[in-house]
């Protein structure tokens, strides 16, 4: 039992990326009709934006110190950041500490601008092309994204620790009445649940509860009446993208401490996406995130020894049965709504 | 107009005699070379296969810029490195039997795939005589196959797994770096030093060639101290989450967690066994203790402060003291500004060995470059006196057992030596069950 409860809080964080990632997928579809392959890029950009604020903190100054020597036996060269000078050394630890919480002050406006940029520059131009079409360049611009980033970062992942407050677990299990060890879960991972969930709450309240959520959820479900209606729908949806681009991009940045970043961790989460967005049923914000959580939870039961003794293997591959089992009974997925992708 | 006379029969005549014209260089070239790709010009090129993506990036990265580095050397650039430590004086930086040593240099994305393609062109179009570098086993065990078929000598880069030069050794490999079972000898008494001998170990493995020869070696080592094993779980290579793995190992009884990953693997499981708040238990009245057989600089820089204190053990490090590493961390520090990982240190001594042997066989003909390899005893390369073992072309030398250095100096300053473990406590018989099962076989020289 307490093996079953440790698994599904570990499905609980892995789910929520995966739900956040395929929320994206789901609101760009829905509302542009684009096949996004470059929203793991997205996901990876956030990521990097919580490493690039990390970077800008740490700029310092190069002082020699002739009292110590460096490997070479050279007077040893320290570098002193400049926040330390300017704000002094407890506040610039502080800075330094909580550096990923606070990149997403640089997170949203930067993604804001990277998703409106993509929709303008690129995407705009395939809207009445295939969905092939579509695949296709947003592959290709996920790859060059990749590899910029990977030029001007490198190769290798990037420690990214979350603030010294939320390091180390909390015991759930001495709370439930279990042994000590039973069933320990880090702080970091359960923040991420609790930002994801918050995220997804005020996607669906923005959309359920304002004049602009309606328009564009009318626009998704017909864009030619909403249009015929006078109501500049391009627009709303350009801002749709843009704000995909955001949960991507957040979810990315608040994901750094659970794993160290690099370039290729969006196309790590991407193909997981897809599976979860056509599991969840193309076009379904609902099916998207209830498919997300389902799904990092069962690839977290998949992982247990005694289920592996049985079946080996299965954690690798437990995410594509389900899909095939889910799209073998309801072809359109957990949630799809008829006529989306379909001829 | 013109007229076209093509007729079937025609085609075929035309297409045959094409075909034999085209075929009789490659006949003409086949019979004038004595071995695959014997160098004709006055420069000779080496192929380095580096992970330049994947898991093991960071060292890949290290290996490409030793490997620049032994290439200068070689060439009578820089300040000559380890050659004036070297113990052999058949190099005399003017190249290697007059000729000017040249390199390319291809990404193997840690895939065995993706390193013989690039290997495979490298022999193909580039001419290389030599292929060297890398930083999985399953990627050197793939090159040294490669290498064995094409003719041409494999230099290992960093392969840890016993079966490199255990069950699927070839004559025309040699591996510097140690080897799992020499990882688990040396470290076995310091851990019984540290931790008792009433411990109960639970494995997290890399699932591949590597993975499991370190796990065997832990296991058969530390239960010979009195350890238990609890369990071994196989991870898959790509994986970078290992929460689901490491959530059940404090519910599993365990009181050690023996991370038998290597590179961006081991920074991801070790960063997260931490997160877990593994290190602050206490098990079976026992505090919780992780180890690391296998620990790089490179991994220690990756995990930050999660590193300290945690044991692992090293084929080299550049702390230490001797003259062959001395000169190389100055050559390598003065051009790179970092000291060099022990990923670079077995590159670059790979190369310089290459080198060497075939200015002493006086050819690059691989069956001379063999010979002198063979059983060769050399020192001055910064692991002590060392031996290439003629049985297996295993290099028989010292190894370190370091740890996670609790009070860094500065930003290098990640591990430090616990103890360097002479090589006669962890040397084994060629025909050690850990490694049977393989035959050198013949020397092959293609062409």
């Amino acid at each position: 039992m307490d093996a079953l409860i440790l698994q599904t809080l570990n499905g609980l964080d892995k789910g929520s990326a995966y739900a956040l990632i395929a929320l994206g997928l789901t609101i760009i579809f829905g509302t542009l009709g684009v096949v996004n392959f470059a929203h793991g890029t997205l996901f990876m950009l956030g990521a990097f934006c919580a490493v690039t604020l990390q970077r800008i903190i740490g700029i310092s100054e190069t002082i020699i110190d002739p009292t110590k020597k460096d490997f070479l036996g050279n007077p040893l060269k320290v570098e002193v950041p400049y926040l330390q000078a300017w704000f002094g050394h407890d506040t610039a630890a502080a800075i330094t500490n909580w550096s990923v919480p606070l990149s997403l002050l640089l997170t949203v406006p930067v993604m804001v601008g990277i998703g409106v940029v993509m929709e303008r520059g690129l995407i705009k131009h395939f809207y009445k092309r295939s969905h092939a079409d579509q695949i296709l360049v947003t592959f290709g611009l996920a790859i060059v994204l990749q590899e910029v980033i990977k030029h001007f970062f490198g190769a290798n992942p990037i420690p990214t620790p979350a603030p010294a407050e939320f390091a180390g677990s909390i015991d759930f299990g001495t709370m439930l009445g279990f042994p000590p060890n039973a069933i320990v879960y880090p702080y970091w991972r359960m923040i991420y649940f609790l930002f994801s969930l918050f995220v997804i709450g005020g996607v669906f309240a923005f959309l359920q509860f304002t004049t602009f959520g309606m328009v564009v959820r009318a626009g998704m479900a017909d864009r030619e009446t909403v249009g015929l209606l006078g109501i500049n729908i391009d627009r709303r949806f350009t801002f749709m993208f843009g704000l995909a681009a955001v949960v991507a991009g957040t979810a990315g940045a608040m994901y750094t401490p659970i794993n160290s970043p690099n370039f290729h961790m969006g196309m790590d989460f991407l193909v997981l996406s897809f599976v979860v967005v056509v599991v969840g049923g193309m076009g379904s914000l609902p099916g998207a995130v209830l498919s997300g959580f389902l799904l990092g939870i069962l690839e977290s039961y998949a992982s247990m020894n005694w289920i592996k003794d049985i079946i080996p293997g299965i954690d690798q591959i437990i995410i594509y049965v389900i899909a095939i089992v889910v799209l073998l009974t309801r072809p359109r997925g957990l949630m799809g709504r008829k006529g989306v992708m379909e001829d | 107009m013109i007229k076209s006379e093509l007729t079937r029969r025609g085609l075929l005549k035309t297409g045959a005699v094409a075909g034999a014209g085209l075929a009789l260089p490659t006949i003409f070239t086949a019979r004038a070379n004595a071995f695959t790709n014997e160098p004709k010009a006055d420069t000779v090129t080496f192929g380095f296969t580096v992970p330049q993506t994947g898991p093991y990036a960071d060292e890949g990265a290290d290996e490409l810029k030793a490997f620049t580095l032994a290439v200068k050397h070689l060439n009578g650039e820089g300040d000559g490195g380890m050659l004036s430590s070297f113990s052999s004086k058949a190099l005399n930086g003017a190249g290697i039997l007059g000729k000017k040593v040249a390199f390319v240099s291809g990404d193997t994305q840690t895939k065995p795939d993706a390193a013989r393609a690039a290997a495979k062109s490298m022999i193909e179009k580039d001419g290389a005589i030599m292929i060297s570098g890398c930083s999985s086993s399953a990627v050197a065990i793939a090159l040294q196959a490669l290498c064995q078929e094409a003719g041409l000598i494999n230099m290992v880069g960093l392969s840890h797994s016993n079966d490199t030069t255990g069950k699927d050794k070839k004559r025309n490999g040699f591996r510097h770096f140690f080897n799992a079972y020499m990882s688990a000898a040396a470290l076995a008494p310091v851990l019984k030093t540290m931790y008792g001998s009433d411990r109960a170990a639970y494995h997290l493995t890399a699932d591949y060639s590597w993975g499991w020869t370190q796990q065997a070696s832990m296991q058969a080592a530390t239960e010979a101290l009195g350890w238990k094993t609890v369990a071994n779980v196989l991870t898959p290579l790509a994986a970078t989450d290992f929460s689901s793995y490491i959530a059940p190992v404090l519910s599993s009884g365990a009181d050690v967690l023996v991370l038998n990953h290597y590179g961006a693997n081991m920074v991801n499981s070790l960063t997260q066994a931490v997160q877990f708040g593994l290190r602050d238990k206490m098990v079976n009245g026992k505090q919780f203790e992780i180890v690391v057989p296998l620990i790089s600089e490179l991994m220690a820089k990756g995990a930050g402060a999660n590193i300290k204190g945690i044991p692992g053990s090293s084929n080299w490090n550049w702390k230490l003291t001797d003259a062959g590493t001395k000169a190389f961390v100055q050559s390598y520090g003065k051009e790179y500004g970092a000291p060099p990982s022990q990923a670079a240190q077995t590159c670059y001594a790979q190369v310089l060995l290459y080198a060497d042997a075939v200015a002493r066989a006086k050819s690059f003909n691989p069956c001379a470059v063999v010979e002198a390899l063979e059983g060769y005893k050399f020192d001055g390369l910064g692991n002590g006196p060392t031996e290439y073992r003629a049985a297996d072309h295993q290099c028989i030398k010292d190894c370190l057992v370091v740890k996670g250095k609790e009070t860094p100096d500065n930003q290098f300053d990640t591990l430090e030596i616990v103890q360097v473990t002479p090589a006669s406590e962890v040397t084994y018989a060629p025909d050690n069950k850990m490694f049977a099962g393989g035959d050198l076989g013949q020397c092959n020289p293609g062409a």
